[in-house]
C-alpha cells in the first residue's frame, strides 16, 4: 500500500516539536489520499526519538541508524530518505521547514523524480496550497509527478496529539553513500530560551534597539512568559543577535499567541515572517510606521522608555 | 577557477505586489524588475574570489529577452560574459536546474553560486536540485567560505546557530544574507559591461524538455489582518492585552 513518509527533526535525542506539527498535516493527507502513514528516523542512537513516536498511530517508523548519519548532510539523508521512500511506496514526503527540510527534500525531490512543494500551508487532496513572494500571494499548486516532495510550514497545523494504535519500529540497515560534503563543527547558539517557532509568545527587536546590549530589555520581557526572543534582518545584519532569530520572509515564520515588535519598522520582508500571530503589539516611535497596519495594538513611543514599563507591569499581572 | 553564477530577473523587492482579478497570476504591468538579492549576493562573492584566485565569472540567467538586463547588471558589476538561456513564460525550479545542469556540462566550472531563494517564488530548490542532478555536494546558506585548490571550507546559517562543512570542488554553494555586501556598479563600469560578451541560447539548443512539474494553477490574497489600532500608554496596553486579546 502507498504512503506518505514523514521525515523525523530531533536534536540531542529529542523530537523537535515542528515534527508534530509535520504529523498533523501528515495525518490529514494520508486520510485524504487513503494511503497508510509512515516516519523515518535517522541518525546515530537515536532509538529514543522513533520510541517518543510511538503513540502517534503510525503504521510504522523506519529507524536508520548509523555513525555517518549522526550529523545531517543533504547528501546521507537525501539517500537514506530516496531508499526508505521506495520501499514503503511513498506517494508524498515531507519534512517541517526549516534549514534541514529546505536543505533536504530538494535533493530527495530529485532523485525521486518527483515534484516539490515548498513550505504548504494546506493540501486538499489535489492541490497543494503555500503563499509567494513574502506572503502577499497564496498559490493553489498541482504537482503532476506521481510522487511530491514537501516541506511543511508548521505555523499552519497545530501540534498532534497522540492517538491511534502504537507504531512498530523497523530497522533499516542503509549503507552510506560515498558523499563530496563532510560535516565539521557547528557553533550552537547558546539559549534556554524557546525557538521562536514553538514559543507562545515571541519578542522581537529591530535596528532601533540600537546595540547588542540592549536586547536585555527583550529578553527581560520575553521571560516573563518563558517566551522567545526573535529580530528583524536589520538587527542580525548588525550582529546584534544571532542568524537563527530573524523573522521573516528568508528567516523563520512564527505565529505565537503574542508578537510583539520593539524598533522594527514592519518592512514587507519582515511582515512575512509575523503576520499570522494571533495578536501582534508594536512599539515604535515612528507612527507612520509599516508595522502598525498589521498590529492589533500600537504604541507609538521611545522603546527605551515603554520596554521597561512594559516588563514591570506585566509582571504583576502574570 | 571558473566560477558560474545565476542571476534571476525578479519583482522589486520592496514593491507591493497585485494579484490580478482572475486569480491567473501577479500584475506585472507596473511593477519594476531587478536581480534577486540573493544572486547579487552570490555574484558579489565570485567576483572576490576571482580577484583572490584569479579566472572568470560567468553569469546565467533564464528567462525573457528582458532578463539579460539583470545579466548585464551582473557584467556590470565585475562578471565576464553572460550566458542567456531564453524561455518565455512560466517555468518551476526543476526546469531550471535542468537547464543548469546542461550548462555547467558545457561550461565545467569549479564552483557554481546561486542564492538560496528567489524572493519572488521563495522556492528555495534550485541550488539543491542541481546538486543532486550533477552528483555534487552543496553547501546552501553561506555566510562565509574559503576556497583552497579542490576543497571548500562553508559556514552555513542553520536553525541552531552556524554549521561548518567541508565541499569537494567542483561544487555548489548558496548564498544567504550575511555572505558579503554587494558592490553598486560604477558608471564606467555599466558602460563598459555593454560591450561584454552575452551569449544566447535556447531550451532546444540544450536538449532541456522545459515542461513544468509543479504548476501553480491559481493565487488568491492571503487574508488580510485588521490592523491599525492605536493605544496610548502602557497602562491601556496592559488592560486590553487583558481583558480583551485575552492573552496574558
Ligand atoms: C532579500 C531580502 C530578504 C530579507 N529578509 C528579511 C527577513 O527575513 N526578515 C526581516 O526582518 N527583514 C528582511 N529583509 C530586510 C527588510 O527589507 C528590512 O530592511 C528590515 O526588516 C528592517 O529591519 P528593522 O525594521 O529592524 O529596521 P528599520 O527599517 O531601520 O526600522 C527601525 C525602526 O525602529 C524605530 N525606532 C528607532 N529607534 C526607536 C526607539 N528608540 N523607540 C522606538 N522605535 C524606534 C524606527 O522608527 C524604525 O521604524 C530582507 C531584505 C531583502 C532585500
Ligand atoms: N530564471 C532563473 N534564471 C537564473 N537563475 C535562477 C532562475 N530561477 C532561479 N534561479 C537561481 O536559483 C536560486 C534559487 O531559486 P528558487 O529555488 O526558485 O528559489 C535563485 O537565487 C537563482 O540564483
Amino acid at each position: 500500500m502507498s504512503s506518505v513518509l514523514i521525515v523525523v527533526e530531533h536534536n540531542k535525542q529529542k523530537l523537535k516539536m515542528a515534527t508534530l506539527k509535520a504529523l498533523t498535516f501528515a495525518r490529514q493527507a494520508a486520510k485524504k489520499l487513503n494511503t497508510q502513514l509512515n516516519l523515518l528516523v535517522i541518525g546515530h542512537e537515536v532509538e529514543a526519538v522513533a520510541k517518543q513516536l510511538q503513540p502517534y498511530g503510525a503504521n510504522t517508523i523506519y529507524l536508520v541508524e548509523d555513525p555517518a548519519y549522526k550529523n545531517y548532510t543533504a547528501e546521507t539523508w537525501g539517500h537514506v530518505t530516496a531508499e526508505v521512500a521506495k520501499q514503503c511506496d511513498a506517494v508524498l514526503i515531507g519534512i517541517n521547514t526549516g534549514t534541514t527540510g529546505r536543505d533536504l527534500m530538494p535533493r530527495v525531490a530529485a532523485k525521486l523524480n518527483a515534484g516539490m512543494v515548498t513550505d504548504l500551508i494546506d493540501f486538499d487532496g489535489d492541490l497543494f496550497v503555500r503563499e509567494m513572494w513574502a506572503g502577499n500571494a497564496r498559490a493553489f499548486i498541482e504537482v503532476t509527478t506521481p510522487i511530491t516532495v514537501a516541506s511543511i510550514q508548521g505555523t499552519a497545523f497545530g501540534v498532534a496529539e497522540p492517538g491511534g494504535t502504537e507504531s512498530s519500529i523497523t530497522r533499516l540497515e542503509i549503507p552510506v553513500p560515498k558523499t563530496k560534503t563532510r560535516f565539521l563543527e557547528i557553533r550552537e547558539t547558546k539559549s534556554d530560551r524557546p525557538d521562536p517557532t514553538e514559543a507562545r509568545v515571541v519578542v522581537s527587536g529591530g535596528r532601533g534597539m540600537k546595540g547588542p546590549e540592549n536586547f536585555k530589555l527583550i529578553e527581560d520581557l520575553t521571560d516573563l512568559f518563558n517566551g522567545a526572543v526573535g529580530a528583524s534582518r536589520a538587527a542580525v545584519d548588525s550582529g546584534w543577535i544571532s542568524n537563527d532569530l530573524q523573522v521573516g520572509q528568508t528567516g523563520k515564520t512564527v505565529a505565537p499567541d503574542l508578537y510583539i515588535a520593539a524598533g522594527i519598522s514592519g518592512a514587507i520582508q519582515h511582515l512575512a515572517g509575523m503576520k499570522n500571530s494571533k495578536v501582534i503589539v508594536a512599539i515604535n516611535k515612528d507612527e507612520e510606521a509599516p508595522i502598525f497596519q498589521v498590529s492589533d495594538y500600537g504604541l507609538v513611543a521611545d522603546l527605551f522608555k515603554v520596554v521597561p514599563e512594559l516588563t514591570e507591569a506585566l509582571r504583576k499581572e502574570i | 577557477m571558473k566560477i558560474l553564477v545565476t542571476a534571476k530577473r525578479v519583482t522589486d523587492p520592496d514593491m507591493k505586489i497585485k494579484i490580478k482579478e482572475d486569480g491567473s497570476g501577479i500584475d506585472l504591468s507596473s511593477m519594476s524588475f531587478k536581480v534577486n538579492p540573493f544572486d547579487e549576493i552570490a555574484i558579489e562573492e565570485a567576483l572576490r574570489i576571482r580577484k583572490d584566485k584569479g579566472g572568470e565569472v560567468v553569469v546565467v540567467g533564464i528567462g525573457s529577452d528582458k532578463a539579460q538586463t539583470e545579466i548585464r547588471y551582473g557584467l556590470s558589476m565585475g562578471a565576464d560574459r553572460g550566458i542567456h538561456v531564453q524561455v518565455d513564460g512560466y517555468m518551476d525550479s526543476e526546469v531550471i536546474a535542468q537547464i543548469l545542469k546542461s550548462i555547467v556540462e558545457k561550461e565545467q566550472p569549479d564552483l557554481v553560486f546561486l542564492g538560496k531563494q528567489a524572493v519572488d517564488d521563495d522556492n528555495n530548490q534550485v541550488a539543491q536540485l542541481l546538486a543532486e542532478y550533477l552528483g555534487w555536494g552543496q553547501a546552501c546558506f553561506a555566510s562565509k567560505i574559503e576556497v583552497n585548490e579542490s576543497k571548500a571550507i562553508v559556514e552555513r546559517e542553520v536553525d541552531g546557530g552556524i554549521e561548518i562543512m567541508e565541499i569537494d570542488l567542483p561544487g555548489i554553494v548558496s548564498a544567504d544574507l550575511r555572505l558579503n555586501e554587494p558592490r553598486y556598479p560604477a558608471l564606467p563600469a555599466i558602460m563598459k559591461a555593454k560591450k561584454k560578451e552575452l551569449q544566447t541560447l535556447k531550451p532546444g539548443d540544450l536538449g532541456v524538455d522545459i515542461t513544468p512539474k509543479v504548476i501553480v494553477k491559481r493565487m488568491a490574497e492571503p487574508a488580510q489582518r485588521k490592523g491599525g489600532r492605536m493605544v496610548a500608554d502602557v497602562p491601556e496596553l496592559v488592560r486590553l492585552l487583558k481583558e480583551e486579546a485575552k492573552v496574558i
